[in-house]
C-alpha cells in the first residue's frame, strides 16, 4: 500500500506493507493481517531459541549503530534473579530520521508484538517504549494499541494465555535529543536529568533501575515477527550484496528529491536507484550535490560516493559513511553547504546534554565560527581551528553527541571546502546578516 | 573488599595498588598527579570534565582516569602527547566562557582552573572575540554566592548536595553552553554542610560570602588543626593573614570528617581574633591588685594552691587541650579535686550519607580527652562544690551570673583566662592562650588523639595553660621539673604514656574506648 507513496517495484514492503492502511492499526485488523502469529509462536519457544532465530536472521540494530540484535540479547544473563527489562527507543529525533514515526502510526501493532517477542527472549517482564516528546498522533496511535493489546489479552498478567507476564509500559518524552542515547533514555524514564551514563557498566549488566536491560530501535523490534515466522534463513537469504547486512532497512528520504518519504529497501540497493528510481531523482534541471545517508551524524557523501554505493553496513562504510539510522538527507546544486553543516551544528550545540566539557562548549563553538564564516565575517584560519577542534571533539566524550556535531564539519570541509573559502574570501556575499 | 593487589606502570613508575583502585588513585600511589576537575574523592564520579582523560597502551582512545579501574599488567600514560593533546583541548573549552577575572576571585590563588591552564594550558586564546556566556551572581544561601559566569559545570556541588548531605536542592538548569547550576527556587542552600560546595568548588564558582575579597590566597598562612566546635573533632586548616584568622576550613581526614566540615563550626572563628585579651599575669592580694611577671605569678598560684585548706574545684571550658587538664589536674592533685567541663549542649546535625559524622550534640572539642584524665561533665555539681571550696581554677570557662557568683564564693580563685572576668574575684588571672596559639591535643569522642599546630602568636605574655600549671607544679617540690614542650606535656600523662605529638601524625590516632575508626 505505502505512504504516502504507492509502493515502488524496488521496495521490499516487509515492515512497511501496511503503511497508509488505516485499518492496520486497529487489533482486529492487525490480526486480519496476519497478526500475534509470531507471538503466538514465541510463547511456545525457550527464550534461547528466540535468541538463535533472530541470530540466525543476521538481524542488525535499526538506531544507527548496527549492532548484532541476537548478540545483544545474548548478552543478558541468565537465572540472576533480577527483573530484566526491554526498552524499546522511540526517541526518533535524528534530524531526517522518520522510519520509527511510520511503525509507530501505522502498525503499532507489530511494534507491540516485536517487543512482546523481545521481551521473551531476554526474560523481562515489562517493555517501556520511550516516544519522543514530540511525536504527538504517533503516540496517541500507539497507546491506543496498546490499550487493545491489553484488552485482546495478547500482552498483559496472561499473555494469550501462556501463563507469561507481558507488560508494555508507553513512556513519552519531553523533546530532548540527547535521551534517544540509550543510557540517557534511561535515566530520563526514571525521572532523571537525562544525561548519557558512563559505559560500562553496559545496559546488559546494569540498566534500566539498575537491572539487566535490552534495548532496541523500533524497526528492530518490528522486524522481530516476520523473523520468526518466517525463519532467520529467510531473512538472512534478504540481501543484494554484504552477507553481512540482511533483511529490508525503512530509509526515509528527505531534502531535494522528487518523492521524499520513507522507502522500505532490501539491504545492498544501489544508492543511485533509491535516489533516482525510488525517490524520483531531482526537482528538473537539478544535480545532486550531497548526501547525508544515515541521519544528521554521518559523513557527508558525494555524487561520486552515492554512484558507486550499495545502500547497506558494509556498501555505505566503504564510501566512508554510515547507514545509521536510514535517515536520507539528499541535496542537490541550489544547497548551501555551509549553512546546512552550520544548521547541523547548531542543531547538536542546542541538544548537548551538558555534561561533556568538549561537547557542552565545542558543540557552541563551532556553531559560532560557522555562523561568523557565514556572515562574511570568516578568516581562513577558521577551516583550521574548526578541523581542531572537531579532533578535540571526537572519542573524548561519555556519549557521541559531540563527535556527531565534528563529523558533518570535518567532512563538509574535506568535500565543500571551496564553498567555505567563497565565503571567506569575500567571492560569495554573506548569507546571513552581520551583527 | 579484597585485599589482592595488582600492578601497573604509570609513567614509568610501578605501583602496586589493591584491586578496583581506579587509574587516578592509582597515579597518586605513583606520586604523579591525574589533572581532574569533577572528580573527588569523597563524591561519585561522573566522568563528566574530561581533563583526567589518560593513554593506557593497546587502547583505542583514552580513557576517563576516575571512573576505569586498573587491570594488571597495564601501561598508563598521563603525559603522553595524546593525553597532553586532549587536558590541552578541555582547558581551551573550558576558558571560552570563563570571564577570566582573577584579579577579583576570591579562588585565584587556590584554583584548579588556574593551575592547570597554568601548567598545561595554551597561552594564547583562539576563541576571538565572540561574547562569552553571561549570567548574573545569584543568592545560593546564607553564606554562599553562585558566580555563574566562571562555573565549569563539574557539578561537584550538586552531588555533593544529593549524595553526600542529601538534601537535593541544586542541579544543572538548561542543556549546551548555556547549563548553569540551578537551584530549586522555594530552598536556600542552608544546609547545616552546605559551606562545603565552596571548598569542593574548583573554580571561583561558588564563595562564601564571609571570605568574599577579605584576602588574596597567596598571602594566607595555613596551619593544621582541629575544630573545637564539638566532639566530632573535624580535623581543620586555619588560614591566618598577618596573624588574623580570616577562614576556616576542613582538612581531610578519612577517618574523622572525609573533606567536610559543618557550617557552625566553619563560622565559629571570631573569637580567635578577639583583641581584649589578658596579655600579663595579674595577682591580687594583701599587697594589692598589680601586674606581675610570670615568676612571681607561678609563686602565686603554687603558694595557694599549697596552703589550700579545704576543697579543690576545676571548672574547664570546652576549648582546654589534654595538656592544660592534664596539668592543671596534676597541679591540684585530681584526685583529691571535683572537676568538670562545661559542655554546651545543642542539636545533632548529620551529613546524611557520611557514617558517624555530624555536628554533635556536645558542643565540646576534648571531652573525651577531659574524662580521660579524671574530669567530668557533672558541670553543676562543679560549680556547687566551688561555691565553698579552698581554691578555684577557672580554665578559660564561661560562666554565667550565677555560676560567677558561686565561683566568687570560693576561698581563692585562680582564673586561668584569655579574657578578665572581674565577677570572680580571682586572686591571680592567669594569661593562657587559645587553641589556635599553642600546640595540643584533642581526643574526639571516637578516642582519637589529634594534634593542633599554633596559627598566630599569643597576646603579650600568655602562655598555654598546661605552661602556667607545670611550672608552678614544678615549685612544689623538690626535684620536680616541668616539661618544655607541649609534647612532652603530652606523653607526661597517663592516659598517652609514650606517645609523642608526632606519633600522632596529622590524622590522629585512635587512644582510647572503641573507636569506631581504628
Amino acid at each position: 500500500m505505502g505512504y504516502p507513496h504507492p509502493i515502488h517495484p524496488k521496495e521490499t514492503p516487509l515492515l512497511s506493507e501496511y503503511f497508509g492502511d488505516v485499518a492496520a492499526r486497529s487489533y482486529d485488523g492487525w490480526v486480519a493481517r496476519g497478526g500475534y502469529v509470531a507471538l503466538k509462536q514465541a510463547l511456545a519457544m525457550t527464550p534461547e531459541a528466540i535468541v538463535d532465530v533472530v541470530k540466525a536472521s543476521g538481524l542488525r540494530g535499526r538506531g544507527g549503530a548496527g549492532f548484532p540484535t541476537g548478540l545483544k540479547w545474548s548478552f543478558m544473563p541468565k537465572d540472576d534473579g533480577k527483573p530484566h527489562y526491554l526498552c524499546c527507543n522511540a526517541d526518533e529525533s535524528e534530524p531526517g530520521t522518520f522510519k520509527d514515526r511510520e511503525i509507530l502510526r501505522w502498525t503499532p501493532h507489530a511494534l507491540i508484538e516485536g517487543c512482546a517477542i523481545a521481551a521473551l527472549a531476554i526474560r523481562a517482564e515489562t517493555t517501556y517504549v520511550f516516544i519522543r516528546g514530540e511525536y504527538t498522533e504517533p503516540c496517541t496511535i500507539f497507546e491506543a494499541a496498546v490499550r487493545e493489546a491489553y484488552a485482546a489479552g495478547v500482552i498483559g498478567e496472561n499473555a494469550m494465555g501462556s501463563g507469561k507476564r507481558i507488560d508494555v509500559v508507553v513512556h513519552r518524552g519531553a523533546g530532548a535529543y540527547i535521551c534517544g542515547e540509550e543510557t540517557a533514555l534511561m535515566n530520563a524514564i526514571e525521572g532523571k536529568r537525562g544525561n548519557p551514563r558512563i559505559k560500562p557498566p553496559f545496559p546488559a549488566v546494569s540498566g534500566l533501575f539498575g537491572q539487566p536491560t535490552t534495548i532496541n530501535n523500533v524497526e528492530t523490534l518490528a522486524a522481530v515477527p516476520p523473523i520468526i515466522v518466517k525463519g532467520g534463513a529467510w531473512y538472512a537469504g534478504l540481501s543484494l550484496s554484504s552477507p553481512k547486512s540482511t533483511g529490508t532497512k525503512l530509509i526515509s528520504v528527505c531534502g531535494h528529491v522528487q518523492r521524499p518519504g520513507t522507502y522500505e529497501i532490501t539491504m545492498g540497493l544501489p544508492m543511485q536507484e533509491l535516489i533516482f528510481d525510488l525517490c524520483g531523482g531531482m526537482r528538473p534541471g537539478r544535480t545532486l550535490k550531497a548526501v547525508i545517508p544515515g541521519g544528521s551524524s554521518v559523513p557527508i557523501m558525494t555524487p561520486e560516493e552515492v554512484a558507486a554505493c550499495a545502500t547497506d553496513y558494509e556498501g555505505i562504510a566503504a564510501q566512508g559513511s554510515l547507514l545509521g539510522s536510514g535517515g536520507m538527507i539528499v541535496m542537490d546544486d541550489t544547497t548551501d553547504m555551509v549553512y546546512q553543516i552550520m544548521r547541523l551544528a547548531r542543531f547538536y550545540a542546542h541538544e548537548s546534554c551538558a555534561q561533556c566539557t568538549n561537547c557542552r562548549e565545542g558543540t557552541a563553538w563551532t556553531t559560532r565560527i560557522l555562523e561568523r564564516i557565514l556572515r562574511g565575517q570568516g578568516k581562513m584560519a577558521d577551516l583550521d581551528l574548526l578541523l581542531s577542534l572537531a579532533d578535540n571533539m571526537t572519542g573524548k566524550t561519555i556519549c557521541v553527541l559531540s563527535d556527531s556535531c565534528a563529523t558533518p564539519v570535518v567532512s563538509g570541509i574535506a568535500k565543500f571546502r571551496g564553498e567555505f573559502e567563497a565565503y571567506i574570501t569575500g567571492a560569495r556575499a554573506p548569507a546571513m546578516a552581520e551583527v | 573488599m579484597t585485599t589482592e593487589s595488582v600492578s601497573v606502570t604509570i609513567d614509568g613508575l610501578s605501583v602496586s595498588v589493591p584491586k578496583g583502585t581506579s587509574i587516578i588513585e592509582a597515579a597518586k600511589h605513583a606520586g604523579v598527579l591525574v589533572p581532574h576537575y569533577c572528580y573527588h574523592p569523597s563524591l561519585p564520579s561522573p566522568a563528566v570534565c574530561r581533563m583526567c582523560l589518560v593513554e593506557i597502551e593497546k587502547f583505542p582512545k583514552l580513557v576517563p582516569a576516575c571512573v576505569t579501574p586498573i587491570v594488571e599488567g597495564q601501561v598508563i600514560h598521563v603525559h603522553s602527547p595524546a593525553a597532553i593533546k586532549a587536558r590541552e583541548g578541555v582547558l581551551e573549552f573550558l576558558l571560552i566562557n570563563h570571564p577570566l577575572d582573577c584579579p577579583v576571585c576570591d579562588q585565584a590563588g587556590e584554583c584548579e582552573l588556574q593551575d592547570f591552564v597554568f601548567q598545561e594550558g595554551q597561552a594564547a586564546s583562539r576563541y576571538g572575540d565572540y561574547p562569552k556566556r553571561y549570567n548574573p551572581v545569584e543568592d545560593f544561601g546564607p553564606d554562599i554566592l553562585y558566580v555563574a559566569n566562571r562555573c565549569i559545570l563539574c557539578t561537584r556541588c550538586v552531588r555533593f548536595m544529593d549524595h553526600v548531605a542529601e538534601e537535593p536542592v541544586l542541579n544543572v538548569s538548561e542543556r549546551g553552553d548555556r547549563a548553569y547550576i540551578g537551584i530549586d527556587p522555594s530552598a536556600t542552600l542552608d544546609h547545616e554542610w552546605a559551606g562545603n560546595v565552596v571548598d569542593l568548588c574548583p573554580v571561583g564558582s561558588l564563595v562564601s560570602k564571609d571570605f568574599l575579597h577579605k584576602a588574596r590566597a597567596w598571602d594566607l598562612d595555613k596551619h593544621a588543626s582541629i575544630c573545637p566546635g564539638c566532639t566530632q573533632g573535624c580535623n581543620i586548616t586555619v588560614d591566618t593573614r598577618d596573624d588574623v584568622v580570616v577562614r576556616l576550613r576542613p582538612r581531610a581526614n578519612l577517618e574523622v570528617n572525609r573533606h567536610f566540615i559543618c557550617d557552625t563550626g566553619r563560622r565559629d572563628y571570631r573569637w580567635m581574633n578577639r583583641g581584649d585579651r589578658v596579655d600579663a599575669p595579674v595577682v591580687a592580694d594583701a599587697a594589692g591588685r598589680r601586674t606581675v611577671a610570670w615568676p612571681a605569678a607561678l609563686t602565686h598560684v603554687a603558694e595557694t594552691v599549697a596552703n589550700a585548706s579545704g576543697s579543690v574545684v576545676v571548672l574547664s571550658g570546652g576549648r582546654a587541650s589534654v595538656e592544660s587538664i592534664g596539668w592543671v589536674l596534676r597541679l591540684v592533685d585530681g584526685a583529691n579535686a571535683t572537676a568538670a567541663m562545661h559542655v554546651p549542649l545543642g542539636e545533632e546535625r548529620a551529613i546524611g550519607a557520611v557514617p558517624n559524622l555530624a555536628l554533635r550534640r556536645e558542643r565540646a572539642a576534648n571531652l573525651a580527652g577531659a574524662e580521660m584524665l579524671g574530669m567530668t561533665a557533672d558541670w553543676a555539681t562543679a560549680v556547687h562544690a566551688a561555691s565553698s571550696a579552698a581554691v578555684v581554677i577557672v580554665l578559660d570557662a564561661e560562666l554565667t551570673d550565677d555560676e560567677a557568683a558561686a565561683v566568687a564564693r570560693a576561698k581563692s580563685v585562680l582564673h586561668f583566662a584569655t579574657v578578665a572576668d572581674p565577677r570572680l574575684g580571682a586572686s591571680a588571672i592567669l594569661p593562657i592562650t587559645t587553641m589556635v596559639e599553642e600546640q595540643g591535643v584533642y581526643v574526639n569522642r571516637d578516642g582519637r588523639a589529634q594534634r593542633f599546630l599554633p596559627a598566630k602568636p599569643a597576646p603579650g605574655m600568655a602562655w598555654p595553660a598546661w605552661r602556667i600549671a607545670a611550672e608552678a607544679w614544678a615549685l612544689g617540690a623538690e626535684g620536680r621539673e616541668a616539661p618544655g614542650t607541649a609534647s612532652a606535656a603530652f606523653t607526661a600523662l597517663e592516659p598517652f604514656a609514650g606517645l609523642t605529638h608526632r606519633d600522632l601524625g596529622f590524622t590522629g590516632r585512635v587512644v582510647a574506648g572503641a573507636g569506631v575508626s581504628a
